[in-house]
Order: C-alpha cells, then structure tokens, then sequence
C-alpha cells in the first residue's frame, strides 16, 4: 500500500498549430514518456491539442502571491508605457 | 495575532465578494481549505465509483454502437475524477491519501451510485438522470470561488452534455419500441427518479453547512433550489418520452411557476449514506479490488522509469 506516489507533472496544449501551450492541468506519471501519453488520453479525447509539453510539477518556480502588491506595483504607475496615454490630434489619421 | 488573522479573513471574504478566483498558493482561512478538499475529493470519489454501475453493461450493450459510446462515457468519468483530484491536490491533499480515505470507508461518494443497475434501460437512466443532475449541479460550480475547481468543472462540463444525451437517446429508443421495451423504460425510471432527487443532497433546513458554502461561494445555488429545478427541466421530458415520473404529487404549480412535487424519502437516503444501501459493499469491493490488482502495474512503472533513466544516463556518460 505504501510505495512511491508517481510524481506529479503539469500539462500544457496547444490547441491549434500558431497558438501557444496553455497550462490544462496535472496528473501522475512515472516517467515523461508515461506523462505525455497520460495527457493525450485525458486532455485530447475532443481534438483539443496537437501539441503537449509536460513538465514534472517540482521544476516549476512560482511567485509569491503574498508579495504581488510589490512585485507588480512598479508596473502600475507607468502609464506612459500605453498608447492611450498620448493625445493624438483629431486631424492626424492612421496612428 | 489576532488581528492579523482577522485581517486576512476579512480580506479573503472581501476577494469572494468581488468574485475574484482564488489560487492555490493564496492565503485562505483553513476551513475553507478543509471544505473544497472535502467536497472536491468527494466529488472525484464520485466520478470514479460512478464508472462501475456503468461498466456493469459494457460487455452486454446491445449494439457495437451503444458500446463504443458507453466505453467513451466510462472514459470521460475516468478523466474527471482525475480533473478533480489533480484540483483538490492543489490545496495540499495527496492522491494516495484520498483514495486510502475511499477505500476505508471515512469518505463518501454520491449515493446514487450504490444502487444496482438491472436492465439496458438502466443505462438510459443512468444518463438522462443522473448525469442530468450531475450536470445541474456541475454549472454553476464552473463558477465557484477556487479557481483550479472552477477550471476543472469547465471541462468536466464540456464533457458531460454528451452523457445526458445518449442516456435520454437510449430511453427515447425504447419508448418508441416493442411495448415490453417501453415498460422497461418506465420500470428503471420507477427505479431511478427518487433516488436522484436524493443525489442533490438533504432539505436545505438539515444542511448546515449550505450557508458557509455559499458565502465562500463554493456552491452557488441550495440543495432544495438545485432539486426544484431538476424536476421543472425533467417532468416534460419524461411526458414527452410518453412515461410517468413516480410521484403522485407532481403537480404544476402557476403561482411558483415549478412543480410541487412529493416528500424524498430521507430515511433512505441517510442508510445508503451509512453504507447500508443496496450496492455499497459491491462498489467498495471492486473498487479496492482494481486498485489491489493494479498495483504491480504502478510499482512496475516506476520501476521502468528508474531503469529506463539510468540507462540513459549512463548512454551520456560513455558518449561523453
Ligand atoms: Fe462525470
Ligand atoms: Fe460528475
Ligand atoms: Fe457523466
């Protein structure tokens, strides 16, 4: 009863060729060949991919949400990095 | 401390209320953890002891056409127990953990899957039913506060429109057949209408845990409310298949614009929960029997994979 859980591996698809790989979800797997084959059977019953990458779920470094209001705040007062911020004369066209 | 954790909460409450998701590494207050990981897995118990009714009549489906997409369902309810456990992962539970707990007997799945499927119209009504519940139930959760569940009910969702429609395809194929084949249509529908009135859960007034829930909006409609819609959406459906739901006390009712319909048997409903129902031994039984016999499959695996990377390392290391 009390062997090794399978890793844990994180699914992403691409669901038509010139989209990118979304995160879809996890499953176990012994190895990446097992991982990859696990996703085909249950991310891609419907023809939802014609790609998968999987990634083993320890691999994957993510922010902290606790720090976000810092970590993202520098991008918050910049709002001359948006084309909205300029004022384009009503007679200048195509810009 | 104090004050500290009350903020968090009261910021928490504050995030829900704006309906913003919240994430596996967010700060959220222990008993909510406590309630998905409760909830979720019991959903995913659900899923996965849901394919064993079903399985009963693969190898018997009356067609090859009826067994491709019998199979094809059975799958679908692999994958969304998987969808829902990698969910209820994300808040910290272990798969090894959750199926002990099932296995033990210490958590619950959906009731409506210890009663015993008998005859081909079963599968209809397995379909139509409970799937048609399971999927009243399953829409709004697509909306629920956390959002790995949330994600996972879309898809589940997306999968289970097909469910419902071959069950009521099957029961509709009957009801236009041989007058023996129409009578077997109305027995199972005799058989399966109470309980899964009962699959939406006890009386709004004996479930106290109902108002937490939606205020975490975990859930997002009542039991009782879920349960009137069920039979507003299939009291015409069954009049349009020509049979008669068993309950002589539905009744159109204008000034509510739904049905009055009759008292659940709620003694019932609390022994099959207690594991005293018809098929609970059974569905345990197979249940720990595949996992028992499958284990030398995952041992195996592993055992594969270990081999497998060191002969490739070791491919590395004379190339190198
Ligand atoms: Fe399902
Ligand atoms: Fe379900
Ligand atoms: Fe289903």
């Amino acid at each position: 009863m009390n062997q090794a859980e399978w890793p844990l591996w994180e699914v992403f698809i691409r669901s038509k060729q010139g989209l990118d790989h979304k995160h879809v979800g996890s499953l176990h797997a012994a190895d990446a060949t097992m991982a990859i084959q696990n996703a085909r059977d249950v991310y891609t019953r419907r023809m939802e991919g014609v790609s998968i990458w999987v990634v083993e779920s320890v691999h994957v470094h993510a922010s902290n949400p606790d720090d976000s209001a810092a970590f993202f705040d520098p991008a918050n007062d910049k709002v001359y990095r948006h084309p909205t911020f300029y004022e384009v004369p009503d007679s200048i066209k195509h810009m | 401390m104090e004050t500290v954790e009350i903020n968090l909460e009261e910021q928490f409450q504050a995030r829900i209320d704006a309906d913003v998701r919240i994430e596996p590494k967010d700060w959220m207050p222990d008993a909510y953890r406590k309630t998905l990981i409760r909830q979720i897995s019991q959903h995913a118990h659900s899923e996965l002891v849901g394919m064993l009714p079903e399985g009963n009549w693969i190898t018997r489906a009356p067609s090859l056409k009826r067994k491709s997409i019998l199979l094809a369902k059975v799958q679908d309810e692999a994958g969304h127990g998987l969808y829902l456990y990698s969910a209820a992962e994300t808040l910290g539970a272990s798969r090894d953990q959750m199926l002990a707990d099932l296995h033990s007997g210490k958590a619950k799945y959906s009731s409506i899957f210890n009663y015993p499927t008998l005859s081909w119209a079963d599968m209809g009504c397995v379909g139509w039913l409970v799937d048609g519940a399971a999927i009243l139930n399953q829409v709004p959760l697509c909306r629920t506060s956390y959002g790995p569940y949330a994600r996972a009910m879309v898809r589940v969702c997306k999968e289970e429109s097909f469910h419902q429609r071959q069950g009521f395809e099957i029961m509709q194929t009957l009801c236009e057949g041989t007058p023996v084949q129409k009578e077997m249509a109305q027995e199972a529908l005799n058989r399966w209408w109470w309980p899964t009135l009962m699959m939406f859960g006890p009386k709004d007034a004996d479930s106290p845990n109902t108002a937490q829930s939606m205020n975490w909006r975990i859930k997002r409609f009542t039991n009782d409310e879920l349960r009137q819609k069920f039979v507003d959406m299939m009291v015409p459906q069954a009049e349009f298949l020509g049979l008669t739901v068993p309950d002589p006390n539905v009744k159109w009712n204008q000034t509510k614009n739904g049905y009055d319909f009759g008292e659940v048997d709620w003694e019932e409903f609390w022994n099959v929960v207690k594991g005293n129902g018809m098929c609970n031994k059974d569905r345990l039984g197979a249940r720990i029997k595949a996992h028992e016999e499958g284990a030398w499959v995952r041992e195996a695996a592993l055992a594969h994979a270990a081999k497998r990377k060191q002969r490739e390392q070791q491919e590395k290391s004379a190339a190198a």
